[in-house]
């Protein structure tokens, strides 16, 4: 008995928490709907993160489709220069020079919304912090000594940690050091946009799925009533 | 059981409205299972316009690009050539291209925008081989008739040098003509149709 | 054409081929008890899931390449660029879960009503291989996306056939035909997945419903209905499949196939159940994942393996769950089928056994601490104890008698007046008014009624004086 109220405890306490090292995720408030902040979220990519990582399992095309966007404003405003409309959005960053610059390769991040989920990219975009003891003078709070520079930095500005004692422990707080070019509202939405668009492109289908999905289900209720009705009025004969 | 005093119209009303929405149901099921067999977006992507420089191109030369995974050719015919294609018109099938597919801007007697250069896809319209390019005109093997032309090694039909098929081969009609457009004097777009006309 | 051509055809193809008498003896003609329940229809949804993983199977192929270079990219592939691949490749992941869901309620009822007693065993035995056949089935068709989890999955469990002393260093060796799982393993797993195990399966769920039809349908009452027949030699209780179950059935499928959309199309990956979020991640053979978990439909078996301290033990205890189950008709020494009629002892056995069952399935899931690793075995021994204390606590149990003919079940409908009393009972009517003076007719019913603890109080009493009973 003594196990099985523990179980429960557990049960219980296990639920709607995904591990995630330990740290406290901020929300990311990601509405695919919202076609504009996804196009941002597709112009800052390409701006600030396509230099080094890959989404080789979208094409532009399938952005302006999805987004109701004009393919050659999509051109225009977000692919880089002499892009077609059929690429794949493709880093020009190689191998080789990769791993000489960060000792390991920018991964692809075609599905780095759906393994790491909404909540940890745009924790993780916010929580760089100056250390001088890394390669690049910054740490990250939720990814421990990331290889990866923070690209949003001069957007930013630089935060720095500090330890503040707690009845549960230390806990590390981050303040910001020295202004960046955004306001924190301007910087919060940005990153939003930013992680908005990566939860698209996990799962381009998404949109077209959940929009279908009512229909199928007002469909299944209908067959469902009917094949009730039937089956009651043939079981009328047994007693 | 007991099938005394049953209404059997009802049974048969809800068995009938069922088996029409079961139906309807297994029909819209049906067109995802069936359109993922459609060719995919790769497949599209691997379809778009292919650009050919002629700037390079000398008389009488055949070149071969791939345009949705097909063979196109682009033929440089001699000035012979063009005036030995005006006296086969009664030995063709069709030769006012009547039947065959082509866009408006070479539906003429040389089947192209310009005399000179000849645009085509290069499968045979029976049955989708690859012809050959026998531009000599009379070889041992083809005879006395072969006016130079592209000979099909999988059936034996015959085409001309502006894709007109011959009568009494196999092949229904003329080798099918590409959509394509020049942007300036040298550089071509097969598979982009020109300006006002669709694909 | 005209009918009597038509007609002419029909015949010509029923004298050189017996459908009429196939579909009388196993429809029209097959007399099955009248008091199937809920846990029926379990049985021809498994054949429902069973048809729908074969259809998008084989859509998937079309596009799926077998390559590990390649494998992981064209997975993505299906879900982008192929027209309406996501939904297939959903269906079918969802397919695969739902597939366990049912086969675990199927296998339940079996045990509850005693379904794999004389004459039954061999309906059981094949019932059992269709279950490895399937898990067979799932582990190697898991490796296919070659994501981290398919790769490190595949890893473990292949690795658990080294702990067979002896050969089985080389045995493990043999199945992944490399030194570790690799694109050779990839593509051997893809044959066995696409051809080779759904033979076995078709094979096995025929035999499995040959034997059902020659002995008949056991029932919720454990009955024998073919003891009393009318003058025309029709069991009294039984009624023909057709029409009565194959309308029930349909009906079932449309509840079913709500719940299999819901999935689908609104939470297709299941919280990280149905597809693992590590899984999103391709294979990478330098790197294991932080915490690697099976499916959750292996995690059972998986947490007895981790609850067992040594490496061949923990084998032969998670295969050994498995061969347990096998054994069941000969371990069962109590002639009465039905839960209805056994004892108290049985009842407490079973529940103690569907708890550690799930409690398992969940500890399967979590990281393997010492105080979780504790908990699963004194779940493993539960598990253990149920099926190999069998033949003894069977003998003493008390039981009660069983009666001569089947009774039927309340329907939903019957048990609504029912529901609306503990309804009344357990809310009481609000006296404010609205604000406005005037009622809604609707809120006046359901909104206007607040929660009534002393009503809730007595329901739950109730109930559990009525659990303790049945229990006895």
């Amino acid at each position: 008995m003594k196990n099985l109220t523990t179980l429960l405890l557990l049960l219980t306490l296990s639920f709607g928490v995904r591990a995630s090292e330990g740290i406290e995720l901020q929300e990311a408030d990601v509405d695919l709907g919202d076609k504009a902040s996804l196009l941002r979220g597709a112009h800052h990519f390409v701006t600030y993160c396509l230099g080094c990582h890959s989404i080789k399992q979208i094409r532009y095309l399938r952005l302006a489709l999805d987004t109701h966007a004009d393919e050659k404003e999509v051109l225009r405003d977000i692919a880089p220069f002499g892009a077609s409309i059929y690429d794949n959005l493709h880093s020009a960053m190689n191998k080789h020079d990769a791993e000489k610059w960060f000792g390991t390769q920018p991964p692809d991040l075609s599905l780095i919304a759906r393994s790491r989920g909404a909540d940890w990219l745009y924790s993780y975009l916010k929580s760089y912090y100056a250390d001088s003891k890394r390669p690049f003078g910054v740490n990250n709070l939720v990814f421990e000594d990331t290889a990866m520079p923070n690209p949003l930095w001069q957007l930013q500005g630089e935060q720095h940690a500090e330890i503040r004692k707690t009845i549960y422990g230390d806990r590390i707080d981050l303040v910001l050091n020295k202004e960046g070019t955004l306001s924190e509202k301007e910087f919060d939405q940005m990153v939003n946009d930013l992680v908005t668009f990566l939860v698209y492109v996990g799962e381009p289908a998404q949109m077209e799925r959940e929009s279908m999905g009512k229909y199928v289900l007002i469909f299944l209720f209908l067959f469902f009533g009917l094949a009730y009705l039937l089956k009651k009025e043939y079981w009328k004969d047994i007693h | 059981m007991n099938n005394e005093g049953v209404d059997q119209s009802k049974r048969q009303f809800l068995t009938t409205a069922l088996t029409v929405v079961g139906a309807v149901g297994t029909g819209y099921l049906a067109v995802p299972f069936l359109s993922q067999m459609q060719p995919s977006v790769k497949a599209m992507a691997a379809s778009a316009p292919v650009d050919v420089d002629l700037s390079k191109m000398e008389t009488g030369q055949l070149l071969r690009v791939a345009w949705r995974g097909k063979p196109v050719w682009i033929l440089n015919r001699t000035p012979e050539v063009l005036k030995t294609l005006t006296t086969l018109d009664s030995q063709l099938a069709d030769p006012k291209s009547l039947e065959s597919i082509q866009p408006e801007n070479s539906k003429n007697a040389m089947r192209s925008i310009k005399p000179e250069i000849f645009v085509a896809v290069g499968l045979c319209t029976h049955l989708g081989c690859s012809p050959t390019f026998r531009p000599e005109v009379s070889p041992p093997d083809l005879g006395d008739k072969w006016q130079g032309g592209f000979f099909c090694p999988c059936h034996g039909s015959w085409f001309d040098l502006a894709g007109r098929v011959y009568s009494g081969v196999p092949a229904p009609t003329n080798l099918e003509i590409p959509p394509h457009r020049y942007v300036t004097d040298t550089l071509l777009i097969v598979g982009e149709p020109a300006e006002g006309e669709s694909a | 054409m005209k009918p009597s051509r038509l007609n002419a055809c029909g015949e010509w193809v029923l004298d050189r081929f017996p459908l009429a008498s196939l579909w009388k003896d196993h429809m029209t003609h097959y007399y099955a008890p009248k008091n199937f329940n809920f846990w029926y229809f379990f049985g021809s949804l498994a054949l429902l899931v069973l048809v729908n993983q074969f259809i998008t199977g084989i859509l998937l192929t079309m596009n799926y390449k077998p390559d590990a270079k390649l494998a992981f990219d064209s997975v993505e592939y299906i879900m982008r660029d192929v027209s309406w691949g996501w939904l297939v490749r959903y269906m079918h992941s969802t397919g695969a879960s739902a597939f366990f869901i049912v086969v675990y309620l199927h296998m339940f009822r079996g045990i509850m009503y005693g379904s794999f007693k004389q004459p039954r065993e061999l309906i059981w035995i094949f019932g059992m291989l269709i279950f490895v056949a399937l898990m067979a089935e799932a582990f190697m068709g898991y490796l296919l996306p070659w994501g981290q989890m398919s790769y490190w999955g595949a890893q473990v469990i292949i690795s658990l056939f080294s702990a067979i002393p002896v050969i089985g260093d080389d045995l493990s060796l043999w199945l992944r035909g490399d030194y570790v799982v690799s694109d050779a393993t990839l593509n051997r797993f893809f044959a066995f997945h696409v051809i080779a195990v759904p033979l076995v399966l078709v094979m096995l769920v025929f035999m499995h419903i040959v034997a059902l039809h020659e002995v008949g349908s056991n029932n919720p009452d454990g009955i024998d209905i073919k003891k009393l027949k009318d003058k025309d030699g029709i069991p009294l209780d039984g009624i023909p499949f057709h029409p009565y179950y194959s309308v029930k059935d349909i009906a079932g499928v449309g509840v079913f196939l709500i719940f299999f959309a819901t999935i689908i199309f609104y939470m297709p990956e299941m919280g990280g159940y149905f597809l693992e979020h590590a899984n999103f991640i391709p294979a990478d053979p330098m790197k294991t994942p932080e915490h690697i978990a099976p499916l959750w439909y292996f995690t059972p078996f998986y947490a007895i393996l981790r609850a067992i301290p040594d490496k061949f033990a923990g084998v032969i205890g998670m295969g050994g769950a498995i061969v347990v189950l096998f054994l069941l008709p000969w371990l069962d020494r109590n002639p009465v089928r039905s839960i209805r009629y056994r004892g108290g002892i049985y009842k407490k056995a079973l529940a103690l056994f569907v708890i550690s069952f799930i409690a398992l399935g969940y500890l399967g899931t979590q990281p393997a601490t010492p105080v979780m690793t504790n908990i699963a075995r004194v779940f493993t021994a539960i598990y253990f104890g149920f099926f190999l204390l069998m033949p003894i606590y069977t003998r003493w149990e008390k039981t009660k008698p069983v009666p001569e003919r089947v009774t039927m079940d309340l329907t939903l409908e019957e048990q609504f007046p029912a529901i609306c009393e503990v309804f009344e009972e357990i809310t009481e009517a609000a006296s404010a008014p609205d604000d406005d003076g005037h009622q809604h007719a609707f809120r006046s019913v359901f909104f206007s009624r607040r929660p009534n603890p002393e009503g809730m109080r007595n329901v739950a009493t109730r109930l559990a004086k009525k659990l303790k009973k049945s229990l006895d």
